[in-house]
């Protein structure tokens, strides 16, 4: 059944792609209705840590009832989910936020950008994204442990670039498109904030739009509380004044339409 | 078994409310929960105009508990009545609309513009610790407090419910300053003013420098703070701070709440005010009680 819930999941497997980078599975009812750019919030069972972590979905296997999460390991929550074995329990609050507009690459050249633990979601949106005329995939990782990388080759031409310059090109994602002399139509992205200021700098410069996944602490995740808002253009539909709430006016929106603090 | 408690001549299905601020005006959690089975729905603060908020963060997690400092966002009174209103009277519940201002008349214009409309209630927030001007003073100063709620009590036509401060020594002269001022029941606690520090960033966790502490961790100062208050007023009071379960919610009523409000908790459990609904029925059927007044106020 479509629509946000809690409940319990259970773990199918989990493995370390990179140092501190976590893979999981987690079977649940709500990979029927995950699409990509939403996210899940998952609960800790130290019940001393009150509020789930929101972790986007980086691929949903509907047939098989599976969601598959890449993390990194940021705080004493993530920490927990990292030794979480085959068959442990865990609570999830989803499927949250807007999505990808993928339609949007329809017969357009598309980037799909991702930097560091915002690449998880680009797995998710190269397989759901259909009809692009191009599919550049550009990655922006700290060395040369590239997860996700090679399984995102079937979906596009992977361009990689590292800040120790130990693989691809030495620099960030805008070194990478750089130097590969790339061109698009429309832009997808999600990663660190100076990442996607420099994107949404990108898109304005070349006049394309750039949609944008934006993170920020929340408590709720389901737009009641008004923790996780962004600064907007114009005065939002929904709290009618310039900010809009990531959760869910977002995460995902067109960069021309947010101010990135 | 008699689940309805009556709060200043208003009665409510059951005593279980939505605390201010962790609920919006219940749009959203209704995806989860049935608002039907609610005893009232408390909204989100409104105020005059439209108020932005505090920039970001605004939320941090603390041990057993978390901090917020949104400051108030709302999208005004006119949007409110419009919008809020309408969709809150769809479903057979009370309706409790928190107000908040900057000054005595800001207020007064909200309880003014409510009084044709079918709300039940008005809470008056008089307690934000995340707005310079956002009533705060007006919590803290038992004169001042005894002021505002004068005027509005003038105003209003619905009663009103004070929102106490647990940021001050003596809750219980805050309880009689709001009493003497004509308040027809009273609500607390809100949150308590804490900070947290980043020590990577070596910075405040939170834009707002401080902002309100309130999840399970705050729940025996909220506790302590209904009994002071309840033994101090003859008002009836709605207790608040940590509620996570039935068992909590029996707690505040021992210690003197008529009616209990769930708020940090609906973060961690959307469905918790409805499951405390059903756990306060499973009690009254384990302890063989008729009606709730048997246990309202029932330490002493």
């Amino acid at each position: 059944m479509e629509g946000k819930k809690k409940e319990t999941g259970v773990v199918y497997r989990q493995q370390e792609i990179a140092t501190g980078i976590f893979d999981m599975w987690i079977e649940t009812t709500l990979a029927a209705q995950a699409r990509a750019g939403q996210f899940i919030s998952v609960y800790t069972q130290d019940k001393s840590m009150l509020l789930p972590r929101p972790i986007s979905i980086c691929e949903a296997d509907a047939a098989n009832g599976r969601l598959r999460i890449v993390y990194r390991v940021a705080g004493k929550g993530t920490k927990e989910f990292s030794g979480y074995r085959a068959g442990t329990r865990v609570d999830i609050l989803g499927t949250l936020g807007n999505g990808f507009p993928s339609a949007e690459a329809v017969g357009k050249r598309a980037f799909l950008i991702g930097g560091g633990i915002g690449i998880p979601p680009m797995l998710a949106l190269a397989k759901e994204m259909e009809g692009a005329a191009s599919r550049d995939i550009i990655l922006g990782y700290r060395n040369n442990e590239l997860f996700l990388s090679e399984e995102l080759m079937r979906y596009g031409m992977v361009h990689i670039a590292t800040e120790d310059g130990s693989a691809g090109v030495k620099g960030n994602v805008m070194d990478a498109i750089a130097a590969n002399e790339m061109q698009a139509d429309v832009i997808f992205a999600c990663g660190p904030l100076p990442m996607l200021r420099a994107v949404k700098e990108y898109a304005q410069a070349h006049d394309i739009p750039a949609y944008i996944s934006l993170e920020e602490r929340m408590a709720c995740g389901v737009g009641a509380c008004l923790g996780c808002v962004v600064k907007t253009r114009e005065k939002n539909h929904h709290s009618h004044v310039n900010n809009a709430r990531i959760c869910t006016d977002g995460p995902v929106y067109l960069a021309t339409e947010v101010e990135l603090p | 078994m008699n689940t309805t408690v009556t709060i200043a001549g208003v009665t409510f299905k059951n005593p279980v409310m939505t605390a201010s601020g962790t609920f919006g005006s219940g749009m959203e959690y209704s995806e989860f929960v049935d608002l039907n089975r609610l005893g009232a729905v408390v909204t989100k603060g409104v105020a005059n105009v439209p108020w932005e908020g505090n920039p970001t963060p605004r939320i941090q997690e603390t041990y057993g508990g978390m901090l917020n400092a949104i400051g108030l966002q709302n999208p005004g009174i006119d949007v409110f009545i419009e919008r809020d209103i309408p969709f809150l009277r769809q479903f057979d519940t009370r309706i409790i609309v928190n107000v908040c201002g900057r000054s005595i008349a800001d207020y007064v214009e909200v309880v003014e513009r409510l009084g044709d409309q079918p709300v039940d209630m008005l809470e008056i927030n008089v307690s934000c610790p995340n707005v310079s001007h956002g009533g705060i003073a007006f919590g803290q100063n038992p004169d001042c407090l005894f002021e505002i709620t004068k005027e509005i009590k003038a105003k209003a036509k619905q009663p009103i419910i004070m929102k106490l401060s647990p940021n001050v020594t003596d809750i219980a002269e805050m309880a009689r300053a709001a009493e003497a001022g004509g308040s027809d029941a009273l609500s607390l606690i809100n949150t308590i003013t804490g900070m947290k520090i980043d020590i990577h960033k070596r910075t405040f966790a939170l834009a707002n420098k401080t902002g309100g502490l309130s999840g399970p961790a705050i729940k025996p100062v909220a506790v302590r703070m209904v009994y002071q208050a309840a033994n101090a007023v003859k008002l009836p009071i709605i207790g608040m701070g940590g509620i996570s379960n039935a068992e909590d919610a029996i707690e505040f009523m021992l210690a003197g709440a008529t009616g209990v409000a769930v708020g940090a908790m609906n973060f961690v459990n959307p469905y918790a005010t409805q499951e405390v609904a059903a756990g306060i029925e499973d009690y009254m059927r384990q302890y063989h009680i008729e009606a709730l007044s048997e246990i309202i106020g029932g330490v002493r």
